[in-house]
């Protein structure tokens, strides 16, 4: 086990070692101490590797992760796995707004809750998380997967593109666009993977679904003469 | 054409343009939306006169004394700053909105001249970078086929904030222009009208600015130098605030500058002319002590050498150009003028980049319209254009007595308008006078 203290290191020092790491690295087992809430920690990570940050950590934690599994024991700022591309990122606490932005793939985890914009622009990563979500989750949601196991603000899967939302406790509302679906089998296996690989013991009858009306795809052109 | 009986008097204000526009909105129940840049005239560098040398200065030969061109762009904290022969630049254009024969030109041409070419909001793609020596990668609110690997590609990155034409708007891209290749890239359904975010996903105000640039910079190891683009309203201020977070240079786009697909509301009346914004740029710079160390390219309605003079010596360190890339590549050219009929329109007036059934093969993911424009030709053609511009601004620079187009100064010009006077900080010709100035 390598560790890595950002009282005596900066966060430079912790990503170019990350970096640096060669592919076949045996080095593959790090913990970061006192994060204190530094931003960037961990951030472009592209290595099969394990990163355990003990403490709280700033803005863009994980950021455009690959490959590496990270896990955060406490809270996290602002963009928690931003445009992550694969891997694991998981936050044993509560994360602030827009967690798991814009990620194209991976898995992203909070145990606790999640603030606004959560999965905001998801490309296809899959977000679980435990506790609930604020205003306009998923919202421009273009592919992958947001499980909330709590409840879900307001203007929930606003503007949705292709994104599958499901919640197992209340939505406060609807965004524009955003329409709760049939649950069919498909789907049931899908959820039940994330609640599994999550560790949620949830059964997936608790919850619903949610997608795009795909009314918002196409402006609408009216040709009065045509029509008169 | 007939001549108009004298009798028939169009008003100023309800004239032929405006009422056919009354007409296209009743029947169809939507804005306008095209691409191209403003068509209004706005003051810009053609209301702007270069002093020659005279009794008080002397000139340089022609062709014989040096006249610099080459230009630094992100030595304030990147490692490994873009180093370019001329400081005329390309400007971001999506793939997706042009077709890849079109970036493979634009990076062709680009490469022959020695300088940068730019990706655009729907990712970078391996024909671009293949064919650009230096390429920047734009940061987009859409966030469209972003990702690190392509980050680490680039020669910099551009964090984009806003466009010339329309800042405070998202991008656009019709469903027709959604082909596979390009649904694909941008994780979207095909054939839908795709709206890009107008705002950043993960941040808000410049403090969070600052933590993104830095998140950027650390995730390539602080080697690529980071641009920030802004379309020109608050200049000052957002020039100012973009210097503060970290960027390495500012690119100011004024609200001429050209665009693929927005709503003609927004082109035509949205953020200020490039004259004032230059002014407003180099004004926070060197109010910041920051001229020449965080470097400012300037973008919108940049056509001629005189133009990019006129930028440099305002204060600009490199300009970037759109429009006049794609006119360059055969975009507007009479020889698709059939093509341009059969749409209503013609060569000159061309501006539906939107649609994606452009004559030119440009603006399109037509395979059999992108096969008209052979990339090799248009590559050569944009090179050849590149080298006038660069001429063009060396000959005025040399009448200046300036070894460098970057010593040309506000003082080796004059102001033909009022306006432009005002906007430019230029005193009107024949006088000392800069009306506002002292507050603005
Ligand atoms: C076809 C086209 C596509 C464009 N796409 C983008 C884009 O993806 N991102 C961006 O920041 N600006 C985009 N722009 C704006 C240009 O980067 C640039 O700011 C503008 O063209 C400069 O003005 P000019 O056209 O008068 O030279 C686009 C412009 C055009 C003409």
């Amino acid at each position: 086990m390598e560790t890595i203290d950002l009282r005596k290191d900066s966060v430079r020092t912790l990503n170019s070692t990350l970096h640096g790491l060669p592919a076949d690295t045996n080095k593959t087992a790090w913990t970061v101490t006192n994060p204190d809430g530094t931003h960037n920690i961990a951030v472009g990570l592209d290595a099969e590797i394990d990163v355990t940050v003990k403490g709280h950590s700033g803005y863009y934690s994980a950021g455009m992760n690959q490959k590496a599994t990270v896990r955060f024991e406490g809270n996290v700022g602002v963009g928690v796995a931003e445009n992550m591309m694969s891997g694991e990122v998981w936050v044993t606490g509560d994360a602030s707004q827009s967690a798991g932005a814009t990620a194209h793939g991976g898995l992203l985890v909070i145990e606790g809750n999640a603030a606004a914009r959560c999965g905001i622009s998801m490309k296809g990563v899959d977000i679980v998380v435990k506790g609930s979500v604020g205003h306009m989750a998923a919202f421009m949601g273009q592919a992958g997967n947001l499980v909330v196991c709590g409840d879900a603000g307001e203007a929930f899967g606003d503007s949705l593109y292709e994104a599958g939302l499901f919640v197992r406790g209340s939505v406060q509302d609807l965004g524009a666009d955003c329409i709760e679906k049939e649950m069919r089998d498909e789907h049931k296996e899908i959820l039940a993977n994330l609640l599994e690989r999550a560790g949620c013991t949830h059964d997936v009858s608790e919850f619903r679904r949610y997608g795009s009306a795909r009314k918002l795809y196409n402006f609408k052109v009216d040709n009065a003469s045509a029509s008169a | 054409m007939t001549e108009r009986d004298p009798k028939l008097r169009e008003s100023a204000l309800f004239n032929r343009t405006v009422i056919s526009e009354i007409q296209r909105a009743a029947e169809t129940g939507i804005y306008e939306i095209r691409g191209f840049g403003a068509k209004r005239a706005v003051p810009h560098f053609d209301d702007l006169l270069f002093l020659g040398a005279s009794v008080s200065r002397y000139p340089l030969e022609g062709y014989r004394e040096r006249c610099d061109t080459n230009v630094v762009l992100g030595s304030r904290f990147a490692s490994k700053p873009l180093e370019l022969d001329i400081p005329i630049t390309i400007a971001g254009m999506s793939f997706g909105a042009l077709s890849a024969n079109a970036k493979e030109a634009l990076g062709r041409g680009a490469s022959e001249v020695g300088t940068s070419t730019t990706t655009g909001d729907g990712g970078m793609t391996p024909e671009e970078r293949g064919h650009s020596k230096h390429l920047v990668y734009q940061y987009l609110p859409s966030r469209y086929g972003m990702n690190p690997n392509d980050l680490r590609k680039a020669d910099a990155i551009e964090v984009v904030l806003g466009q010339g034409a329309k800042p405070g708007g998202g991008g656009m891209l019709m469903g027709q222009k959604i082909s596979d290749r390009v649904a694909e890239m941008r994780t979207l359904p095909k054939g839908i009208d795709q709206r890009s975010a107008c705002r950043h996903p993960d941040w808000t105000g410049p403090d969070d600015l600052t933590i993104k640039i830095q998140e950027l910079r650390e995730i390539t190891n602080w080697e690529k130098p980071i641009y920030v683009k802004v379309g020109a309203t608050r200049t000052y201020y957002d020039v100012a605030l973009a210097v503060k977070a970290g960027a390495d240079c500012i690119v100011v786009d004024g609200m001429q500058g050209g665009t693929a697909a927005t709503q003609d509301v927004f082109i035509e009346h949205v953020g200020i002319p490039t004259l004032p914004a230059v002014r407003l740029a180099v004004e926070a710079l060197k109010e910041l002590d920051m001229h020449r160390k965080v470097q400012l390219i300037v973008a919108g309605g940049i056509r001629s050498g005189a133009d990019v003079a006129k930028a440099m010596a305002m204060g600009a360190d490199a300009v970037s150009i759109g429009t006049a890339a794609l006119v360059a590549l055969g975009d507007n050219s009479p020889e698709h003028e059939e093509g341009y009929q059969a749409l209503g329109t013609s060569a000159g007036f061309y501006h539906d980049y939107q649609a994606g059934n452009d004559p030119a093969g440009i603006s399109t993911q037509d395979p059999e319209l992108a096969a008209r424009l052979d990339p090799v030709l248009g590559g050569r053609r944009l090179a050849n254009y590149l080298r006038v511009l660069t001429l063009e601004a060396q000959t005025l620079a040399r009448a200046c007595g300036k070894s460098h187009v970057h010593n040309l100064e506000p003082e080796d010009m004059v102001a033909l308008t009022v306006e432009a006077s005002a906007m430019s900080g230029v005193p009107l010709a024949g006088t000392s006078w800069v009306p506002g100035r002292g507050s603005y």
